[in-house]
């Protein structure tokens, strides 16, 4: 199963799409590292507070921040989407 | 002054039967059986009327008559055709090669006399 | 507050609910569904996550755990925002092949399983049961605070009656807005925008109550974190495995669960809603999420030790006289919990009647129904029943006694069993239905037995023993501790044992497996999806599907009918132009249409891919290659009809040829017979006229006159015989007298009948008696007639000056041939070919009295008699040959 030939190299609009792409990728591997943070925390001493305040502003604050990033990924690739280019050929594909 | 008729028919029979009867009438009678060669015949004896059969051996009446049209000299020659095949078709074609009278067979004698005589004009 | 109160409110929310579903479902039929199926409002349906267990149980859970419990929002979080490696695929495959649940896309993706669909529908309402009995039991505990709270004025309600109350209430919504319609692509716009409407209301309520506890008793931001940080809250630890193993199934449940599955798959309507929904649902969830570290802190340090923290949302407000906030608050759990138990009764219903019912139902059934449509309906309002009446079931049973979070883990492990299957399914080709069934089973079994049984406590199902020392004391059977493997938590045992057996099933199942051929075609295109169906489309989406279905329809119907067809639709719809909008009714109407040019089958395939995105599946693909055969097989007839035709005309064509060439023959044939009748008649009539008028005329020559006469009548009457003659010959009416003759004998009879003929031209004749000394069985006097007819030509025509004739018989291999040859000028080469011809005459002379049919009559005599008569060349003279079959003369002989 072979698709018709994928250019070398892609006009600007593409190219731009692709890198998008890339990124809406890439948000959800940041938000694992972000979110694993907390693995790395120190265990309270029984009868030692912990920060929780900071701890969870520190948690909303990645959470905020993915949020944001993917937003503005979002609505791009969403405008770009529009203009009906048509979908990378070389994804998600393995051969039987 | 004769009446010069020269027959063109290949029936020994009928030949003798209208020899007879123009003899009678007082006609010069001629007779010539071949379709080959009837043309020239013609020429040969200058005959005043012909009586043409249409189914002759050797050549069809109606190449004849093309013929002697087609000849200075027998161009007006008048020209009786007879044919034992009366079909419309046969009179039309003799009339458009400039058959003076076309005659089916059998005829009457009386039919044949007059028409020759009305034919010359006497 | 009183309870009247209550119910009111309770009471017409619930009415506001019908009718937003209503007018949304009336909107929706008229086609104005644009602003409907908005992304906010596929991003708010997705709310349905946040279950009553969020809104009331976040905070108990947090209370117990601190931090931990925003793993079940961040797992669904990194979900959301990896949209494009997971959610979009899923999304189109869902879109593209009409998928109608998870229990339809495991069963569809591999090879339509019916097997695989039944599984995954029944964990998925024993996973589902215990969620739905969580939502009516914090329901029935919500209405238990308000009694406590003022228990003077308020008849305490009986918690079972309560339940049943809002399980039937649930009931009736999910059954009139769910099971409206049996739609392919099982969409409810009523359903999604109540629901949408309850995740306004459940936020709404949630932020207020947080922004009141915050503000209004902590008394800011900076006053709640010091008290956050001094609650006991602060010294929980954080359980690691527990951190991972709850994001995990978190983010697998999102995929997974029913009603999931339901408002991020099925109802979807655009794919581009996903992308908004990637941000804007994780901001729901945050926003869900962000008070409730807050409130567990507060409520723990205000309200005494034995408030349970899962009502903190509720009492807090009522602690402080804010009757208002907290029937907010009970109004926002009331959403959380109806808009959950809907979706999923909808949901599991859609699997129970699809995967369940209707399998069994057509097998019990023999003949094809008449009415599915009927039968689904009634299935699904049923199990919608059925579903909500298990969940009641459920909670009595278990006494609604336990926490909340609890429950909902239990279920979320549960369900996600389903994952590998799945989401394996989607990613992998070489996934196979063995693999599938062997993961999903193994990794159920792990799950009931290390989870789910034991969730019922000791001495329920499993004796405390069993707990202590394994099912009859088998130690490394223990299930909360398999293989010794021990101290894990509960959930996060059951999670890696039950992940472990279930992923390895299925790998190796897979592996190990061959799949069949329609799993392969299914698993190609659930895999390569995108390059299957169609992207995303553009904003005028329904311009470009009719201009897309207008190239189309050009194709197949021809550009005049056509442009005419959607003229007329755009004029009914009262526009102007050649593009309608793309209506139900049109789809309908133009679907019929290119259904009589190109089939059923391929024409809904067509719509469907054109109009509504869907790709074509392999049922689809089947349905058209029939209809593709059917339509050769008819072309092939069609041709062999054409061939027919061709053949039959061609046959006309030479009928009608030889017609002509008859009724040509014909009148030349008349003309002959005309001219051959006629020649005699004119000499007989001439001769007659002569005779009549005889005087003068000498006897002798009135003699020869009459013979003439006598002659030519003889002549005509030959004639006529031989007329006659040839015509009985020709048309078959000819009897033949076979005898056994002597050849010998019929030569001599016709050389006898011949001697009269030119008596004074002496013919010799030299003949071989002994070679003709031959029996033959023939008509002898048939045969003699050709004898005598070539004899008397040879003593007319033959022009030698002594004319001689030569017999000749010779035995030839089957045949006796007879041959005549004279010594003649013979037959010139050119008339040799036409003398067996009627009225052939080569000569005129001596042809007086002949009509030239004579040879004719011999062809026609010789044929009936089984031989031939063949004129030979090459003989110095005219030479016939008869040739007679040998086997008359054998027979005789």
């Amino acid at each position: 199963m072979n698709g018709p030939r994928v250019p070398l190299f892609l006009e600007r609009q593409s190219y731009r799409r692709r890198r998008l792409v890339d990124a809406s990728r890439a948000v959800p591997v940041f938000g694992i590292i972000l979110f694993f943070v907390p693995l790395l925390w120190p265990q309270p001493e029984p009868g030692e507070a912990t920060g929780l305040a900071e701890r969870g502003i520190y948690l909303f604050l990645a959470w905020g921040l993915l949020v944001a990033v993917t937003g503005v990924i979002s609505v791009r690739l969403q405008s770009r989407l529009q203009e009906g280019a048509p979908e990378e050929r070389a994804e998600g594909k393995d051969v039987l | 002054m004769g009446r010069h008729v020269l027959l063109i028919e290949d029936e020994p029979n009928i030949t003798e039967a209208m020899r007879f009867i123009l003899a009678r009438d007082g006609w010069t009678v001629s007779s010539h059986a071949d379709g080959a060669t009837a043309v020239n015949a013609v020429s040969r004896a200058k005959p005043d009327v012909v009586v043409l059969d249409v189914m002759l051996p050797g050549r069809s009446g109606y190449d004849i008559l093309r013929d002697l049209r087609a000849n200075p000299d027998t161009k007006a020659l008048p020209v009786m055709m007879l044919t034992a095949r009366g079909q419309v078709r046969d009179r039309e074609r003799a009339e458009s090669f400039g058959v003076s009278h076309f005659m089916t067979k059998p005829f009457s004698n009386r039919e044949v006399l007059d028409t020759l005589n009305s034919l010359l004009g006497t | 507050m009183s309870f009247d109160l209550l119910v009111s409110v309770s009471l017409v929310y619930v009415g506001l609910l019908f009718v937003i579903a209503y007018w949304a479902e009336r909107r929706a039929l008229r086609g104005g569904v644009r602003w409907l199926r908005s992304p906010l409002v596929y991003t708010l349906s997705l709310s349905i996550y946040c279950t009553a267990w969020t809104f009331y149980g976040a905070v108990g859970y947090a209370s117990r755990s601190g931090l931990e419990f925003l793993t079940i929002y961040i797992g669904p979080t990194l979900v959301l925002i990896g949209w494009w490696w997971c959610l979009r695929k899923l999304v189109r495959i869902g879109r593209s092949q009409r998928i109608t649940s998870i229990a339809d896309l495991i069963s569809s993706r591999y090879g339509k399983s019916a097997l695989l669909g039944g599984m995954v529908t029944v964990i998925a309402v024993v996973g589902t049961t215990p969620y739905l009995a969580l939502q009516l039991q914090s329901v029935t505990l919500s209405f238990g605070v308000f009694a406590e709270g003022t228990p003077g004025s308020f008849p305490v309600p009986d918690q079972r009656a309560t339940a049943i109350w809002v399980a039937g209430g649930m009931a009736v919504f999910a059954i009139l807005f769910g099971t409206r319609n049996v739609d392919a692509n099982e969409r409810h716009h009523g359903v999604v925008t109540a629901i949408a409407l309850e995740a306004l209301v459940k936020l709404f309520a949630l932020l207020a109550v947080g922004s009141f506890i915050v503000w209004g008793v902590a008394g800011g931001i900076g006053e709640v974190a010091a008290r956050i940080n001094a609650s006991p809250l602060a010294e929980i630890p954080l359980d690691r495995s527990r951190w991972l193993a709850l994001i995990f199934v978190s983010g697998a449940a999102i995929l997974v669960l029913p009603r999931m599955f339901q408002v991020l798959v099925v109802e979807n309507e655009d794919e581009r809603h996903l992308a908004t929904a990637s941000w804007a649902f994780p901001l729901y969830l945050a926003a869900m999420s962000v008070f409730v570290i807050p409130i567990a802190a507060v409520g723990m340090s205000e309200l005494p030790s034995w408030a349970n923290p899962d009502l903190f949302v509720l009492t807090l407000p009522l602690a402080h006289g804010h009757d208002m906030l907290a029937l907010l608050a009970f109004l926002g759990g009331f959403s959380s919990a109806t808009s959950m138990v809907i979706v999923a009764a909808i949901a599991l219903a859609t699997m129970i009647s699809n995967h369940i019912v209707l399998p069994l139902w057509l097998s019990l059934r023999a003949e094809a129904p008449g009415n599915l449509r009927a039968v689904l309906l009634t299935s699904r309002r049923l199990s919608i029943a059925g579903v909500l009446a298990l969940g009641y079931v459920y909670y009595v049973w278990s006494g609604g006694g336990r926490e909340l979070a609890a429950i909902g883990f239990v279920s979320f492990t549960g369900v996600v069993q389903v994952m590998p299957a799945a989401v394996g399914g989607i990613f992998w080709r070489g996934a196979t239905r063995i693999g599938a069934a062997a993961g999903v089973s193994l990794g159920a079994a792990v799950w009931a037995y290390t989870l789910f049984l034991p969730s019922f406590g000791e001495g329920v199902v499993f004796s405390a023993a069993t707990f202590a020392d394994g099912p009859f004391g088998i130690g490394w059977l223990r299930p909360h501790a398999l293989f010794g493997i021990e101290g894990l938590d509960p959930v996060v045992h059951s999670v890696i044992w039950s992940m472990a057996v279930n992923c390895a099933g299925f790998l190796l199942g897979s592996i190990a497996s061959f799949p069949t051929p329609v799993e392969r075609l299914q698993g190609a295109q659930f895999v390569n999806v995108f390059d299957y169906s169609r992207g995303p489309r553009g904003w005028s989406q329904s311009k470009a599907e009719a201009e897309d279905l207008l190239i189309m329809a050009q194709r197949i119907l021809g550009p005049r009918e056509a442009q005419d067809l959607f003229a007329a639709e755009a004029r009914i719809q009262g526009k102007a132009g050649f593009l309608p909008d793309t209506t139900p009714d049109f789809l309908d109407r133009l679907e019929r249409e290119l259904a009589g040019s190109v089939g059923a089958a391929t024409a809904h395939a067509m719509i469907g891919q054109i109009a509504i995105g869907t790709t074509v599946s392999v049922e689809d693909l089947m349905a058209v290659a029939d209809e593709a055969a059917q339509i050769m097989e008819h072309s092939i007839q069609l041709q062999a009809k054409s061939e027919e035709l061709s053949r039959t005309a061609r046959q006309l064509r030479e009928a009608n040829q030889k017609l002509t060439e008859l009724s040509v023959q014909k009148d030349s044939f008349l003309g002959q017979i005309s001219h051959e009748l006629r020649t005699p008649m004119t000499s007989i009539r001439a001769f007659s006229e002569i005779l009549m008028d005889s005087e003068g005329m000498e006897a002798q020559e009135r003699q020869r006159f009459a013979a003439i006469i006598h002659d030519e009548a003889q002549r005509l009457t030959r004639l006529l015989d031989a007329l006659l003659d040839l015509s009985v010959l020709e048309h078959g009416q000819a009897s033949l007298n076979r005898e056994s003759v002597r050849l010998r004998d019929v030569i001599a009879r016709a050389l006898a009948a011949t001697g009269s003929i030119n008596p004074d031209r002496g013919l010799a004749v030299r003949r071989d008696t002994l070679d003709e000394d031959i029996l033959i069985c023939t008509d002898t006097d048939r045969l003699a007639q050709v004898f005598i007819n070539i004899i008397a030509n040879a003593r007319k025509y033959c022009d030698a000056a002594e004319p001689q004739l030569r017999i000749a018989v010779q035995r030839r291999g089957g045949k006796v041939s007879v041959d005549f040859i004279d010594n003649g000028s013979g037959i010139p080469v050119q008339s040799q070919s036409v003398i067996f011809e009627k009225f052939c005459r080569l000569s005129d002379q001596s042809a007086a009295g002949s009509a030239g049919l004579g040879l004719a009559i011999c062809r026609e005599i010789m044929q009936k008699l089984g031989g031939a008569i063949t004129y030979l060349p090459g003989q110095g003279g005219a030479a016939f040959r008869v040739t007679l079959p040998v086997e008359s003369a054998e027979k005789a002989a």
